[in-house]
């Protein structure tokens, strides 16, 4: 038996709420290190970072289930669902650090959203992920049939926002956004008609 | 010719040993659950003058020098050799030469300085430095009548200082001060904290301290001084120059292109620390504002 078949058959007995709890640890183990001076000695702007950069992980995560089974036979596609709700549990999070401990102040939010370019990209993508979030039951998936995948395909553009919102927040040309960038726009690529035909070809 | 300047923060400012101690209890037993009891009873109305732990000076660092993560400097920076240690004081002085740290400090006064360091990231601390006026040093090479600048560079050895081995800014930093802010009795050389030896993450031997400005023209690790008619080109002002200006003035009606200067937030704070207004020439309005008469500040950011 292949590794691939081994990964399989592995995916198959994992229940998918196992990932809830798995992904879910972070957030406790987070907040006890920000209270107890394990990130540093400004928690706060840590702890917003730690889980964006989780968010940003996630939503990357559920764009590569597709591709690893057209192109590796990988079937993944039960934990997809789990890693896009998980994604927009940690943007959520993200945003509520940001808005009550980092800013706090009413006035400058609305302020910081509407002046600061990189802030409203952020929340551009948080707003797009709603709907997503809304319609990830299969309810909604019966509900919209064939519209369920178009909407769905918000999530490319959110990514690329998630992935310039981070690039715009470093003082300098920083590498790690970037390499977070040169991947997502991998996995988008792989996913034009072109590069799929290739495959069929 | 020290003690030009009067320090309106005084020792009683700093935080008693006694209460430092008590402080840390009090955190602990928040964090164990045990309660908030005993914070509400220490705030006073000057609590935003009291220096920072020795901790959040020294461990909550930008020295790209060293990596760019705020944890990198006291992490990496023992690497540093700053003994032997030469400064290179050249351009327009009567008197260009390298002169040794240690004949330096044996010339000059050491005060101690309470100052607010307010960082461009919208982040600041109240630091008790220990220092000399960067006039007496000046006066050491004897300025020329022509000179209107000063420049400073940052030592370059990529060996000791690990961050340099990556291109996240053109090497050796650089900054600069017109003639009268290098002069101004506010602006000092430090080369102590707390009464102890500078330690290498806040920019040893010796680092600039000019408290009106936000941070980054507060050069570390300088090992060249040069007196100029130029206005010097800083290592900010040349990579993002729609974003960091020659002056750097803290200025809370000056927003940074990306994100605002109206408030800032004290290091130390914890997780529930909230942001203050952000004070004119950072609380040294009084002393400073003289400098900049008829100048846009809008402009000359």
């Amino acid at each position: 038996m292949s590794v691939v078949d081994q990964i399989n058959r592995f995916a198959r007995r994992v229940p998918s709420w196992a990932l809830y709890i798995l992904y879910l640890l972070p957030v406790p183990y987070l907040l006890y290190l920000a209270q107890t001076g394990g990130l540093g000695r400004e928690p706060i702007k840590a702890l917003e970072h730690e889980l964006g950069e989780i968010a940003l992980q996630l939503l990357i995560i559920s764009l590569t289930i597709t591709p690893l089974r057209r192109y590796l036979g990988l079937n993944l596609l039960k934990f997809r669902r789990a890693f896009g709700l998980l994604a927009f549990i940690y943007v959520t999070l993200h945003l509520l650090v940001w808005l009550v401990l980092d800013v706090g102040i009413p006035s400058q939010i609305w302020a910081d959203i509407v002046k600061r370019p990189y802030i409203t990209i952020g929340m551009g993508a948080f707003v797009l992920l709603l709907p997503l979030a809304v319609t990830s039951n299969n309810y909604a998936v019966r509900r919209l049939g064939a519209g369920w995948r178009k909407l769905h395909r918000l999530a490319y553009v959110v990514v690329i926002l998630g992935g310039v919102h981070y690039i715009m927040l470093t003082k300098t040309w920083a590498l790690e956004p970037m390499v977070y960038m040169a991947v997502i726009l991998g996995l988008l690529l792989l996913r034009l008609p072109k590069a799929r035909s290739k495959q069929a070809a | 010719m020290a003690y030009r300047w009067t320090n309106r923060l005084s020792r009683a400012d700093v935080t008693p040993e006694a209460l430092f101690m008590n402080r840390r209890q009090v955190m602990a037993a928040a964090v164990a659950g045990v309660g908030l009891a005993g914070i509400g009873a220490r705030a006073t109305a000057d609590e935003a003058l009291e220096p920072n732990a020795w901790e959040d000076i020294t461990q909550y660092n930008n020295f790209y020098e060293f990596g760019t993560g705020k944890g990198d400097p006291v992490a990496y920076a023992d690497a540093l050799t700053t003994d032997p240690w030469t400064v290179t004081i050249d351009g327009m002085v009567d008197t260009p030469g390298d002169y040794s740290f240690r004949d330096i400090m044996a010339e000059m006064t050491i005060e101690e300085r309470i100052y607010r360091l307010r960082c461009v990231e919208a982040w600041s601390m109240v630091v008790p430095w220990n220092g000399f006026e960067l006039a007496d040093l000046l006066a050491m090479a004897g300025v020329k009548p022509d000179a209107r600048y000063v420049r400073f560079e940052t030592l370059y050895r990529p060996e000791e200082m690990r961050g340099q081995k990556y291109r996240t800014i053109e090497w050796p930093y650089v900054e600069g001060l017109r003639l009268d802010e290098a002069l101004h009795p506010l602006t000092i050389m430090a080369t102590g904290i707390y009464g102890k030896t500078i330690p290498n993450q806040n920019g040893a031997p010796m680092r600039l301290v000019v408290p009106w400005k936000y941070g980054f023209k507060s050069i570390k690790s300088i090992v060249r001084i040069t007196l100029t008619d130029q206005e010097p080109l800083n290592t900010w002002q040349q990579i993002l120059p729609n974003e960091y200006g020659f002056y750097a003035n803290v200025n809370p009606t000056v927003d940074h292109p990306r994100w605002s200067q109206a408030t800032e937030r004290k290091i130390g704070g914890g997780l529930f620390s909230k942001r203050v207004p952000t004070l004119m020439f950072n609380g040294y309005e009084e002393d400073v504002a003289s400098l900049y008469e008829g100048m846009d500040l809008r402009k000359f950011y």
